[in-house]
């Protein structure tokens, strides 16, 4: 934290005594002055930005969890997935983003879409390289206990890939607002990506940086929160990439 | 209580070789009886206890329990793996009734039987700690508790003390000793040290390298209850250095 509030202070003093046209850099006194001046308006920006993130979110781990189950269920069934996968990450989002709109309409719907297909790639990997990553003596201890493979799933590999589910989630949550931006450049209405666009076509620069700021707080709050939620409801996970922050 | 009648166990290996594991091995363990699995790593003995165990399927020959082919893992079966294996997100208690939990066991006074047996090998009051604040030793502890919760008749152990330091090595023998006059059952026991085996067995089955073979079945006639300190009897002496010869060849037994 102190860092950033050095970063601000430097990037103060620097636009101050250097006289840094503002539509280039603008100082982030600017900056705050220009985004607060309108609280509701910003606030509702916001809103509709974090929305179609967690939407986003939320829609990735609910198609990620059964794929990646699927994935490591069978070697026939992951050859057969697997490839489609590859290819939803190779068409590149900013270029399908106005197709979508084409196909899905001008609603929230195509901004769920692009967020998701940018989220939920890491997250399946993740989870997919835990369920797998069982050590062969875990499994064996449920066959000595008459596990089938539901039970095995449930009670074993699952709970050993929940420090892996939250690594794949760190990832997906960051890459979730970038996705939801993305698709707010292409189609939208409101959210802090149509306002960046906006501002900037009307040279409104400082409004621009504060939505920008705005989006990189959201990110690292939103970030937070998962970390929360696993130190609070998984106590034992190792989090094998806890942050230092 | 054990017949293991002419089991060969083969592997087949990426390249599509057959290796073979174990080749006709017929052996009978009797109801209670404590018995060891010596051999030069590699010669199948923990393959052999999973055989047992329903873990693996025999490719000939068959394995009987009190008369019923072992098809599958039994619920009457208790195991105890080379590394402790606890579940990292359950606390010691939870991890002690994982058997009945998955086998749907679980009745009123299970926590009763897990705590007692907690307490019986010294884990009292460590019921809510989780494996990682555990000892190696300590976690060793819980995963022989977890074998017994179910009260089986049979007990099989992989190697369970290998990777224990000394001191807590001869500790956990004593406590195993302890708890199998207690709660007579029948140990199948796999272990590389010759005194530990002899320790331990009223038995001591002796596999040839690869593929393996009983080379000899060696009774161990050390008086009971057996405590550390007895290895110079003769009693101890003679298993020892039998199964010393049957394992390196009569030059090697020599050598002090």
């Amino acid at each position: 934290m102190a860092a950033i509030a050095g970063l601000f202070l430097v990037w103060e003093a620097a636009c101050q005594s250097f006289a840094v046209p503002a539509y280039l850099i603008p100082a982030p006194s600017a900056i705050w002055k220009e985004t607060s001046a309108l609280p509701a308006n910003v606030a509702w920006h916001t809103l509709v930005t974090a929305k179609t993130v967690l939407l986003g979110f939320i829609v990735s781990v609910l198609v990620s969890l059964p794929l990646a189950v699927l994935l490591t269920s069978s070697p026939v069934v992951a050859a057969a997935i697997y490839p489609l996968l590859v290819l939803t990450q190779a068409i590149p989002k900013v270029a399908l983003a106005p197709i979508l709109v084409v196909v899905l309409g001008t609603s929230e719907l195509p901004r769920v879409v692009v967020t998701f297909l940018v989220a939920f790639f890491p997250l399946v990997l993740s989870i997919a390289s835990g369920l797998v990553s069982v050590p062969p003596e875990l499994i064996e201890l449920g066959r000595a206990c008459r596990a089938n493979r539901a039970t095995e799933l449930w009670r074993i590999r699952l709970p050993y890939a929940v420090p892996f589910i939250f690594s794949g989630l760190k990832a997906a949550i960051a890459l979730a607002v970038v996705g939801a931006v993305v698709a707010e450049f292409v189609n939208a209405d409101a959210g802090l990506g149509y306002l960046i666009q906006t501002s900037t076509a009307f040279f409104k620069v400082q409004l621009a940086w504060g939505a920008l700021i705005i989006l990189s707080i959201m990110g690292i709050v939103l970030f937070q929160i998962v970390v929360a939620i696993e130190r609070i409801f998984f106590p034992w996970s190792p989090g094998i990439d806890k942050p230092p922050l | 209580m054990i017949e293991i009648e002419n089991v060969s166990k083969h592997f087949v290996s990426r390249d599509r070789d057959r290796v073979a594991a174990l080749t006709n091995v017929s052996l009978s363990i009797r109801r209670n009886e404590f018995v060891c699995l010596v051999g030069p790593s590699g010669c199948g003995k923990s393959t052999l206890l999973r055989l047992v165990g329903g873990l693996l399927p025999v490719s000939q020959g068959r394995v009987l329990i009190d008369g019923r082919p072992v098809a599958e893992p039994r619920a009457e079966t208790g195991i105890v793996f080379q590394s402790p294996t606890l579940l990292p997100w359950a606390c010691v208690l939870d991890n002690v009734l994982f058997p009945l939990k998955m086998m749907k066991r679980v009745t009123t006074d299970s926590s009763v039987r897990a705590k007692r047996l907690l307490k019986l090998v010294g884990l009292e009051g460590f019921e809510g700690k989780y494996p990682r604040e555990l000892s190696g030793g300590m976690q060793m502890r819980a995963g022989i508790c977890r074998a017994l919760v179910h009260d089986p008749d049979l007990l099989l152990m992989d190697e369970p003390f290998a990777a224990l330091d000394a001191l807590t090595r001869e500790e956990l023998t004593l406590e195993l000793m302890r708890l199998w006059r207690e709660q007579p059952k029948t140990v199948l026991f796999v272990t590389h040290s010759i005194p530990e085996s002899v320790m331990l067995a009223d038995r001591v089955v002796v596999l040839s390298p690869r593929p393996g073979r009983v080379a000899d079945i060696v009774p161990v006639e050390v008086p009971r209850p057996r405590r550390f300190g007895m290895e110079g009897l003769d009693e101890f002496q003679r298993p020892a250095s039998r199964i010393r010869e049957l394992i390196f060849g009569t030059g090697r037994s020599a050598v002090h």
